[in-house]
């Protein structure tokens, strides 16, 4: 425990300094991108993780929010009302969205996000007199909150480095509350649960609500990032790749979702740098992960290396094995 | 009047089309309980298939149908091969089977687009189909009628080999209660490999047959995928007469809603699914709520 105490410490202090020796603007950026990627995977982490609802329609929910704000900034009015406006609208479409998935959990819960996110990608692809088309919506301004401008790299990693402590903050809060605990028993016993009185239906609700706010808020840094908003980022691609943060670092960890973002979006830069075949990769690596650490990178290399020891190690004494078991 | 005339035999082709795909998913769904994300893949990679072998490989131009089964057998191998290598690696796993053949279906489209490019190819209508009929003021292209004769063809033969033979029996013995399959000496495993091919072969049929109609791109997997969802949820899982009712009843609601509200047209898709979940959520014909 104390382990981690100083190993998170660490961690906070890098973050906090790292314009200062991170070289050049690009990488600050790309960490830019991969705080607000894990405020959007712990949003997904609620579901996937904590209530074992795998969504894979997020990236559309993130996409409305991202075009809300795009489209109430250009009708003309404010940031803070574009932002308020985005989150009310992000919530209601979850809303909306939970009472549709919820019909059903598991692979069913599955299916139907699946259609949900195709078919708000399909309104984003189609509806062009709303959402432009594959043109896109382009954001010129980024909020000025307190008279701070957020155009420089710096300025914006700070904000997103806030509010990604800020979500992780009311992650923790969450998982330990008492709509945290039901919500894991719902994800283990749900017959349990409802034996015991637990509305089940209306914990799973209330996860999806919360996760609907985290992603609406990754939603609104999306947007602010890229200055852009086009169908693409609500493809089933992104869907996947959020899911992918959410497995790859250890689904239902607190942490693990902030690992697997910063896995997923480096391995993404890096390699669109020299190829273009990112979803081959993607897939391979998704294939790679369920079939081999199901349980997430960290504890899944930790459980591959002790088996390697064992098996390559097999003059090991008894007394040692007993040592290492206590 | 016309037109509606018109666009009603498009949405029975595109119906017809639909069902070929949904069928196989839908029986992969009962069977094996997990939705097969690759399956629109498998219909790209069928289509392409295809389309590479009508245009000409290794210096002989294939006719259409030697095409389209080379094609729809390559893809059922294929099929074959995920399903023993990789989905019978995770067995009573169904959520990491689902992902597994998400990251494949990733992998299928990228590897479509670095062999055949980004640019749609189109496959020539065969010979004999190619052409009109006429029918009083109305005017029809035969090969649009065929894909309604086929799609009804492979309909009839699904049915005979599903009710009428010992291998239909022991598939729906399957579907209905896998275990209870097992304890009287059915294979079920055997059943997953060979319901996964088959499946596989059906979509890559139904994307070569609907090549000349639709041509081939990157995109169009995962633009069929959410169909066949969506035909699944509606009709029903596992349920072959569900597949039929629903193809139709999506065939119709795209082909309208394309027509009549181009840009909410993938919205009024999303409508009879929203109703059969609120209503009947097993779908039409399931026999059980995934």
């Amino acid at each position: 425990m104390n382990g981690r105490v100083i190993g998170l410490a660490v961690a906070l202090v890098a973050l906090v300094t790292l314009p200062y020796w991170m070289p050049g603007a690009y990488y600050i950026n790309v960490t830019s991108q991969i705080l607000f990627y894990a405020v959007f995977a712990l949003g997904l982490n609620v579901l996937a993780g904590y209530g074992g609802l795998v969504s894979l329609g997020h990236a559309g929910l993130l996409g409305i929010t991202a075009y809300a704000v795009a489209y109430t900034l250009q009708a003309g009015l404010g940031h803070p009302f574009a932002i308020l406006v985005a989150l009310v609208i992000g919530l209601a479409s979850m809303a909306v969205y939970a009472v549709l998935s919820l019909r059903a959990t598991g692979i069913g819960f599955i299916m139907i996000t699946l259609a949900l996110g195709e078919i708000i990608w399909g309104l984003a692809y189609r509806w062009i007199s709303i959402t432009n088309g594959d043109n896109g919506i382009s954001v010129h301004t980024r909020p000025e909150p307190f008279d701070l401008s957020l155009n420089s790299p710096t300025a914006f990693y700070y904000m997103t480095l806030v509010v990604l402590l800020v979500s992780l903050v009311a992650m923790t809060v969450f998982v330990r509350s008492p709509l945290g605990a039901a919500l894991m028993g719902t994800r283990d016993q749900p017959r349990r649960m409802n034996a015991l009185g637990y509305h089940v239906w209306a914990i799973r609700f209330w996860a999806c609500m919360f996760s609907g706010l985290l992603t609406a808020v990754s939603g609104i840094l999306f947007v602010y990032y890229n200055q852009f908003i086009s169908p693409q980022a609500l493809d089933l691609t992104s869907s996947a790749e959020v899911l992918l943060m959410v497995i790859a670092g250890g689904a239902g960890t607190l942490l693990g979702p902030i690992v697997g973002a910063a896995l997923v979006v480096i391995v993404k830069s890096v390699v669109s740098a020299y190829v273009t075949r990112w979803n081959m990769l993607l897939g391979a690596i998704f294939v790679a992960i369920v079939v081999f650490m199901p349980e997430g990178i960290v504890p899944g290399s930790a459980r591959l290396w002790r088996a390697a020891r064992r098996r390559f190690a097999p003059a090991v004494k008894p007394a040692t094995k007993s040592g290492a078991r206590s | 009047m016309t037109f509606y005339l018109l666009l009603t035999v498009n949405s029975i082709t595109f119906g017809g089309l639909l069902f070929l795909l949904a069928s196989g998913f839908s029986l992969i769904f009962g069977l094996m309980r997990i939705p097969n994300l690759t399956h629109g893949s498998l219909f790209m990679l069928g289509a392409y298939f295809g389309a590479t072998l009508v245009g000409g490989m290794l210096g002989i131009m294939f006719n259409f149908w030697v095409a389209t089964l080379i094609a729809a057998a390559l893809v059922a191998v294929f099929g074959a091969i995920i399903e023993r290598l990789l989905l019978r690696q995770l067995p009573g796993q169904p959520l990491a089977q689902v992902l597994v053949t998400l990251g494949i279906a990733f992998m299928i489209a990228d590897f479509g687009l670095m062999v055949w490019g980004g640019d749609p190819i189109n496959v020539v209508t065969p010979g004999s189909l190619t052409g009109i009929m006429r029918l009083g003021p109305l005017v029809f292209p035969i090969y649009r009628l065929a894909v309604i004769a086929i799609a009804v063809a492979v309909a009839i033969g699904l049915w005979l080999l599903l009710d009428r033979t010992r291998l239909g029996a022991m598939i729906r013995a399957g579907v209905d209660d896998p275990d209870m399959a097992r304890v009287v000496g059915i294979r079920v495993s055997q059943l997953f490999t060979i319901v996964f091919s088959l499946g596989a072969g059906l979509a890559a049929f139904a994307g070569i047959i609907g090549a000349p109609i639709l041509s081939v791109y990157p995109g169009l997997d995962f633009e069929m995928l959410p169909l066949a969802l969506v035909v699944v949820i509606l009709g029903g899982s596992g349920s072959l007469i569900g597949s039929f009712v629903g193809s139709i009843v999506i065939g119709f609601i795209y082909n309208f809603g394309q027509a009549l509200v181009p840009q909410l047209s993938y919205f009024v898709l999303f409508l009879p699914m929203l109703i059969v979940l609120l209503l009947r959520p097993q779908g039409l014909f399931g026999k059980f709520v995934p």
